[in-house]
């Protein structure tokens, strides 16, 4: 592997751990959106450098999906939605910052251990990538547990997905099937989650997911 | 050979088809029928599966083992829609759907088929993989479709926790590329399931094991394991009650079907770590655990929810046994709740659709005011109660003698879960089904022939198994490991 390859992978795929981070402790909903966006631009930026390195032109529309569809679309119509539901107010959270980044601290910890073990095999490349994405994957896991409102558990899932699209690039050759499916699944999956942001909003007045507890469990 | 080729296209095809149709035909009656029509053929397609087979492409493959899935899956998907069509026209009257939604109510049905039929017949682990994130995203709409408080609550508590199931498998897909791809090569070859099968042995084992816990995970998601089961019960109780004798009847199959998959691929290296005891806890903890949340529900077709917990707890619990006898009876337990819980579900639909609740406290002597749906539901609980004569009593005892026979120890938890789930089912019987008689007492205009159906063959498997289906069934559990 030579050097400033390697390296560039590398540091493209740890800026993404970064970012899920910064992630983790925005209080706004439009900072948080913004660092979504971040998140997806970065992801984009290292999508494409596996495409180059990999010499797999397919991977550029995996790129090319990410920057148009996650960095700039998503991020602008989820803004609509904000404004539209006036809710840019300052988000809850279950758990405090400070917790909140030791556990992320911790999950990202675990997933260095745990996957730079068990892939000592594999070329070194693909297996710090394979950490780095588990890495994102537990922290937008974690996002979604820490964050009530229904806006930002969204946002939590779809950094989780950038960490599955960053584990499935890395793996070298795998067939464009799944980069298609998965960012096909994205795009159900966001339209989805708008009718029910809408569906919730009409029938609660309220994105906040606490708002649903109510209803929740034995009917009475 | 093209004419079983065309099989396997029209399993496909039909239901895409029909959903395309289904969308924008108008008219209730004549949409109920093409449902039921396109259900029909679906399964008589899939019928001819049994007598020629296509070699296996990198996409599909057709084998004992998922031949049986996909019969049964649009068998119930065939029933399921002719209860359906009565179900959905007294909701019609009632108001709580609009046609709209009924539209899109019918075309969901056939893109949910699809894509189980799709996941059963795929060979390729990312098309499989794909083809469940599309059953659960119809199911998720579907969930939701009455739009009521606690329906949209079911609906996103299932998109949740679904969404994250599902992203945990893909990870565990990922990683089980990762792992064939320095033996197998780069590109599709490395995802194909005959392929990996073939070559598995030489897998490193221990991305190998980190897949199969991620794949447990994310699957065990969706055939709603102990600690990952929280959205079933609200998506059972909420949505409409032909989805929930899907849900239990069919998806948590297909589900289970792919973790049996893995559950191979892992057998064949020896150097990985044995899936068996894992699937053995899991299966008793949501057993015990869903045998003692059965007691106080309140809600009939929550309470049934908990006992698909219960039995997909003894099925996993079985093939996570291993061996062919266990092998065999997590098949046949696994037919036998299909075909009863979903009978049971078209009973239920009837009854809350006559006492207009599903309220356990509201109802009671359903079998002096409805003879016929109050005896089917006592029928259907006894079966999946596990009493004879019905084909569970068959299949538990065979679980539990085969746990016995190798591992005495783990039979008693087995055995008290499952004593303690008959407890509580007949104590809800015995107030739904007998005393006083409670709530409304309006005829019922339904259609019993589907329930009838499925108990009868319950019932003939409990007394007489033909032998075809018992060597059918035993060369399966001999492919299972």
């Amino acid at each position: 592997m030579h050097g400033l390859v390697f390296d560039i992978a590398h540091s493209l795929a740890g800026s993404l751990v970064l970012v899920s981070f910064m992630m983790l402790y925005q209080d706004r909903l439009y900072a948080l959106l913004n660092t979504f966006a971040l998140h997806a631009f970065v992801l984009a930026l290292s999508v494409a450098w596996q495409a180059y390195i990999q010499n797999a032109p397919h991977l550029y529309v995996t790129a090319a999906i990410a920057l148009v569809f996650k960095a700039i679309v998503i991020p602008v119509v989820l803004h609509r939605v904000i404004v539209k539901l006036g809710i840019h107010r300052e988000i809850e959270k279950v758990v405090g910052v400070g917790f909140a980044m030791l556990a992320g601290m911790g999950l990202v910890a675990l997933s260095m251990v745990v996957m730079l073990r068990v892939t000592a095999e594999a070329d070194p490349l693909a297996r710090e990538d394979l950490a780095f994405a588990l890495s994102v994957v537990l922290l937008g896991l974690l996002m979604m547990v820490t964050r009530r409102n229904a806006v930002s558990q969204v946002i939590g899932f779809m950094s989780l997905e950038n960490g599955l699209v960053l584990a499935a690039t890395g793996a070298k050759g795998m067939p464009l099937v799944v980069e298609i499916s998965v960012a096909f699944s994205i795009l159900i999956a966001f339209i989805v989650i708008g009718i029910f942001l809408f569906r919730i909003r009409e029938r609660f007045d309220t994105v906040d997911v606490s708002a649903l507890d109510r209803f929740r469990g034995e009917r009475r | 050979m093209i004419e079983s080729f065309d099989a396997v296209a029209a399993v496909l095809l039909i239901p895409l088809a029909a959903a395309a149709l289904l969308a924008v035909l108008p008219g209730y009656q004549l949409s109920a029928r093409v449902n039921v029509l396109a259900a029909l053929l679906t399964f008589l397609a899939a019928l001819s599966l049994f007598f020629g087979r296509p070699q296996p492409g990198p996409y599909l493959l057709v084998d004992d083992l998922n031949n049986v899935f996909i019969v049964l899956t649009t068998f119930i998907g065939f029933t399921t829609s002719v209860f359906s069509a009565s179900y959905i026209g007294h909701e019609l009257e009632v108001g709580r759907l609009t046609p709209t939604y009924l539209r899109f109510y019918h075309a969901m049905y056939q893109i949910l088929m699809f894509a189980m039929n799709l996941a059963l017949l795929a060979n390729n682990i990312g098309v499989m993989w794909v083809a469940i994130e599309i059953a659960t995203l119809t199911t998720v709409l579907m969930v939701g479709i009455y739009r009521t408080h606690e329906a949209i609550e079911a609906a996103w508590k299932y998109f949740i926790l679904g969404s994250v199931g599902i992203a945990l498998a893909l990870f565990g897909t990922i990683l089980v590329y990762m792992a064939a791809r320095p033996v197998i090569g780069e590109g599709t070859d490395a995802m194909v399931w005959t392929i990996l099968i073939t070559r598995a042995a030489a897998f490193d084992p221990a991305l190998l094991n980190v897949a199969y816990v991620f794949l447990l995970l994310g699957y065990g998601t969706k055939v709603g394991l102990a600690p990952l089961h929280a959205w079933l019960p609200d998506a059972h109780a909420e949505g409409p009650t032909p989805i929930s004798a899907v849900l239990s009847g069919l998806l948590l199959n297909v589900a289970l079907y792919a973790l049996l998959r893995f559950k191979m691929l892992m057998a064949v290296n020896p150097a990985a770590l044995a899936p068996g005891p894992l699937m053995v806890t899991m299966g008793l903890v949501s057993l015990i655990f869903a045998s003692f949340m059965l007691y106080r529900r309140r809600d009939i077709k929550r309470m049934f929810a908990y006992s698909s917990i219960e039995h997909m707890g003894i099925i996993v619990f079985a093939f996570g046994m291993g061996g062919a006898l266990a092998n065999f009876a997590g098949l046949l337990h696994m037919t036998m709740h299909s075909l009863t819980k979903s009978a049971i579900f078209f009973a239920v639909g009837h009854i809350a659709q006559v006492k207009g609740t599903q309220k356990i406290a509201d109802m009671g002597g359903l079998t002096e005011t409805h003879p016929v749906l109050g005896w089917g539901l006592v029928l259907g609980v006894v079966a999946i109660a596990g009493l004879p004569p019905f084909g569970i009593f068959m299949s538990e005892f065979l679980v539990i003698s085969s746990t016995f026979a190798r591992q005495p120890w783990l039979a008693l938890p087995l055995v008290f879960g499952i004593l303690v789930a008959l407890g509580a089912l007949f104590m809800h019987l015995n107030r739904i089904c007998f005393g006083e008689p409670r709530g409304p007492v309006a005829k019922s205009d339904a259609s019993y022939v589907p329930m009838f159906a499925h108990l009868a063959f319950v019932l003939m498997m409990g007394i007489y198994m033909p032998p075809a289906v018992v060597t059918w069934f035993q060369n399966v559990a001999k492919l299972l490991g």
